[in-house]
């Protein structure tokens, strides 16, 4: 079970530089409720000139209006999703949706966003220069999601109700994340680089958590699988981890020694090669 | 009312012989007739398929499980949230849809008629609330009697005329229409930790068999003479080796006469099959089991079954059949929604994956298309989802792609991750027989309107029956041959007529028609017996008052009442 340290996607060379189309969203009226842009991705935008864009539908309450009642659009998309980059500019806090289920290209958000924002992506970037709302990077399946702000509740969890979370890509928070995070995660790497509130990977069957600052009570509660880093202290530790031994690792570009904790002992776990799998929690020592 | 004429389709009525000819259909005051005026509308069907509308035979689309799974599931219906142009309302859920959904896919895929499989009967209310929202198609609801404590009492003494008078009050109470069994004496069992996986075992305490409940309920229905027959859901559901158990529980009918006036000609109604016809001991030697169930079956004819065919998606299981899904949770680990009803029945909820990719699921995908293909007599074998258990039911179309075409179904088998192990468990890839339009009909139509003791109205295209008509784009000369436009030909009709007026046009709700709730009301001689059980029990038992219990007219205001007399049995 000892790992000396986790590979680190994010730190891998870049791809080579690639010629893609930007198109740019700059707001132009505010929504009177809020704004259910779930077109508002390379995917949808891809072959798409500027002025076909405007005219892609937006969602508020039950009304459907356009996406050029909000929003000035400059440029053409790219011939594909992964030719396409879509740059927002404005107040975003009554927007919802964006990125969401994107498979390739780029989106960057220069301003905080709303719910929903990077859920069931499965390829490309998205950069949200601000804070995001709760349920965002939702039952994430792949690409990288940086937020260079803060983030709300349910950080990488599933949707309400369903049990598969995250699973897949790299999701990274500059600042703290509410509670909730992680919940039901099943693959993936998240990284917390400030503090978290109650209930970080709660039934978590896979994946990886880095946990940078501090960590409130509940953590890895009903956890099954994957494994948990923290690097500042948790309140209350959960009843369900027991301390097994103290390792070396190198987490994301620190090198330190952990305790590792094998829980959560309350809940079921499944067998490997005649070995029970538990949920590591390793805490900085 | 308006009048029609439909023209030049290839007309496919089992229930006047027609096969593919071209006929016309007239249609005056929401039923079919001779002829009509000059002035009728003409309806165009050149190149297209006319039959009458479907009969869902069992589906679970109203009442407090199918809602348990509404609340419980939220993700069933995310990303469905926004309203599209035309009259429909928001339509949410894949598996567990609203109940608008409901009634416009239903109508969308030639749908007239649909029997929620599963009333509890406290919970009538409810049922009645969600069919009465449900637009365009007719409906009604099966209670549930295999593990109610008056019925448990009664049949341990084999008191069929108690047993009789018990179900006419309930149809009273509940606006009720048949007798539905599920997991005979087992849902009880389960109240004590137990089950019934054979129909010999006894329920604890009221020390009665499963064989002596379903026997009883069919004694008890035909004494009554109901429209349906007593409508089974089997012991020992979805295990290896259950179809000696099947075959065991079908035998009880021989020799049980079906008595009614409503040309119904079987005893019981023997439902979602696929999940009783497993042969072997653990799902590792697992073998199909259809063929030998489907041979007697053939052989009785008082007997008729749906298929209960698995659709390889992800969809929400729910039964009054409680040790079941709690089984089920304990192999997926979902989330479990379990309920007792008091001294009535169970109910359990379990999210469910039939992932193609495992052999046990892909398999069992082929018994339920072998059922079918088995079936000697479509007039006697219908074909269902036992929506949601095995799929929804909004699966119909791609399930008949699958029964009509060897291409599309050989397709499937070949391309299983498993599929040698398919092919070995079963005998499906030896099967090349395709079902035809016509007995397609007789499946979805005049079979169920049939069963369901409904054939004077439903199910056919004989003048005098009610207009309703599904018109398919579908040219019969020309038969699609890969599965998607065999899909999106009966996913989208043409046309659907509902009592003659057109509800459905190119696949657009263009009317939400003037649905009905039909019930049974069942007269039979004074029971003073029953009458001081029922009294007893409301106050020893229930948790609420008599007087609150019956179904108030204002709950199904649109009622279609069949009566029924047995003081002269």
């Amino acid at each position: 079970m000892h790992r000396t340290s986790i590979s680190s996607p994010w730190m891998r060379p870049r791809h080579e530089v690639k010629r893609m189309n930007t198109v740019t969203l700059t707001i132009k009226k505010q929504p009177e409720l809020y704004l259910e842009l779930e077109k508002v991705n390379p995917d949808t935008f891809a072959g798409k000139k500027a002025d076909e864009i405007a005219k892609l539908p937006v969602y508020q309450g039950k009304e459907i209006l356009t996406l050029g009642d909000f929003f000035t659009v400059t440029g053409d998309a790219g011939a594909t999703a992964a030719d396409t980059k879509i740059v927002i500019n404005g107040d975003c806090t009554k927007m919802k949706y964006i990125g969401a289920k994107m498979t390739a290209g780029e989106v960057v958000v220069n301003s905080a966003c709303d719910m929903y924002t990077g859920s069931w992506m499965t390829g490309g970037k998205l950069t949200v220069n601000g804070d995001v709302h709760s349920f965002c990077g939702l039952a994430m399946k792949g690409g990288e999601f940086t937020i260079n702000g803060n983030a709300g509740n349910y950080l990488g969890a599933a949707y309400r109700g369903d049990w598969r979370g995250m699973s897949g890509g790299v999701l990274r928070v500059k600042g703290n994340a509410g509670s909730d995070v992680a919940t039901f995660m099943i693959g993936g790497t998240l990284i917390v680089e400030g503090d978290v509130d109650i209930h970080l990977g709660t039934h978590m069957e896979g994946g990886t958590i880095i946990l940078k600052g501090n960590a409130n009570r509940r953590v890895g509660g009903q956890m099954v699988k994957g494994d948990i880093y923290v690097f500042g202290t948790i309140n209350v530790m959960m009843p369900g981890y027991k301390a097994v031994a103290d390792v070396d690792l190198e987490i994301d570009g620190t090198k330190a020694k952990f305790t590792q904790f094998i829980g959560d002992l309350g809940e079921r776990h499944p067998k490997r090669k005649g070995e029970t799998v538990y949920g590591n929690l390793y805490m900085k020592k | 009312m308006s009048e029609y004429i439909i023209k030049n389709g290839h007309v496919f009525d089992p229930v006047q012989g027609i096969k593919g000819d071209k006929a016309e259909i007239a249609v005056k005051d929401g039923k079919i007739v001779d002829k009509v005026g000059s002035g009728a509308k003409v309806i165009d069907a050149k190149g297209k398929t006319v039959m009458a509308g479907a009969l869902e035979v069992h589906a679970h689309v109203a009442g407090p499980k199918v809602n348990a799974g509404r609340w419980y599931r939220p993700e069933d219906k995310h990303f469905d949230s926004h309203k599209t142009a035309g009259i429909t309302r928001i339509e949410g859920g894949k598996s567990i849809p609203t109940v608008f959904k409901t009634g416009y896919e239903y109508a969308r895929m030639g749908f007239t008629f649909a029997m929620e499989a599963a009333m509890p009967p406290l919970y009538a209310r409810h049922v009645h609330e969600e069919i009465h929202d449900t637009p365009i198609i007719d409906e009604a609801a099966l209670p549930v009697f295999g593990n109610n404590w008056f019925i448990l009492e009664y049949l341990k003494n084999h008191e069929v005329e108690n047993t009789a008078a018990y179900i006419a009050w309930i149809l009273r109470q509940t606006k009720g229409y048949g007798v539905k069994c599920v997991n005979p004496g087992g849902t009880e069992a389960w109240a004590w930790g137990l089950n019934c996986l054979s129909i010999h075992d006894k329920v604890p305490y009221f020390d009665i068999t499963p064989a002596e409940i379903i026997t009883g309920l069919m004694e008890a229905n035909e004494y009554l003479g109901l429209p349906h027959s007593m409508h089974l859901h089997q012991n020992n559901l979805g295990n290896p080796g259950n179809y000696t158990t099947t075959l065991e529980s079908l035998k009880l009918a021989e020799g049980i006469k079906p008595k009614n006036n409503f040309g119904r000609e079987q005893v019981l109604h023997s439902t979602h099959i696929q999940f009783h016809s497993y042969k072997g001991t653990n799902w590792g030697d697992f073998e199909s089991g259809a063929k030998e169930v489907m041979d007697y079956v053939n052989r009785q004819k008082n007997l008729t079954i749906d298929t209960g065919n698995v659709t390889l998606d992800e969809t929400t299981t729910m039964t009054a059949d409680g040790p079941f899904e709690h089984h089920l949770q304990s192999l997926n680990h979902l989330k479990w929604f379990n309920v007792d009803v008091e001294l009535e029945t169970a109910a359990g909820v379990v999210p469910f994956i039939y992932d193609p990719n495992n052999a046990v699921f892909a398999s069992q995908w082929a018994v339920g298309l072998e059922i079918a293909l088995y079936a000697k007599d479509p007039m006697r074998c219908f074909i269902t989802t036992d929506h949601p258990n095995a799929g929804p039911f909004t699966r119909y179309p791609r399930v008949y792609s699958w029964l009509m075409s060897k291409k599309v179904r050989d397709e499937r088998l070949n391309t299983f991750k498993k599929a040698d192990k398919v092919i070995s468990a079963t005998t499906l890839a030896n099967i090349d027989r395709e079902i035809t339009l016509y007995e397609l009909a007789a499946m979805t139509r005049a079979g169920p309107a049939k069963c369901l003791g409904l054939s004077k109205d439903y199910g056919g295209l004989k003048p005098g029956m009610n207009a309703d008509i599904a018109i398919y784009n579908i040219n019969p000369d020309k038969f699609p041959s890969s599965g998607p436009e065999i899909e999106k030909a009966f996913a989208q009709v043409a046309y659907l007529f509902k009592d003659g007026k057109i509800c459905v046009e190119d696949g657009k709700v263009v009317d939400m028609g003037h649905k009905q709730t039909f019930w049974v009301d069942a007269k039979v001689p004074e029971n003073k017996q029953v009458m001081h059980d029922i009294k007893e029990k409301f106050l020893r038992y229930y948790s609420l008052n008599e007087k609150n219990y019956p179904v108030p007219e204002s709950y199904a205001p649109h009622q279609h009442i069949i009566s029924v007399d047995a003081t002269q049995a």
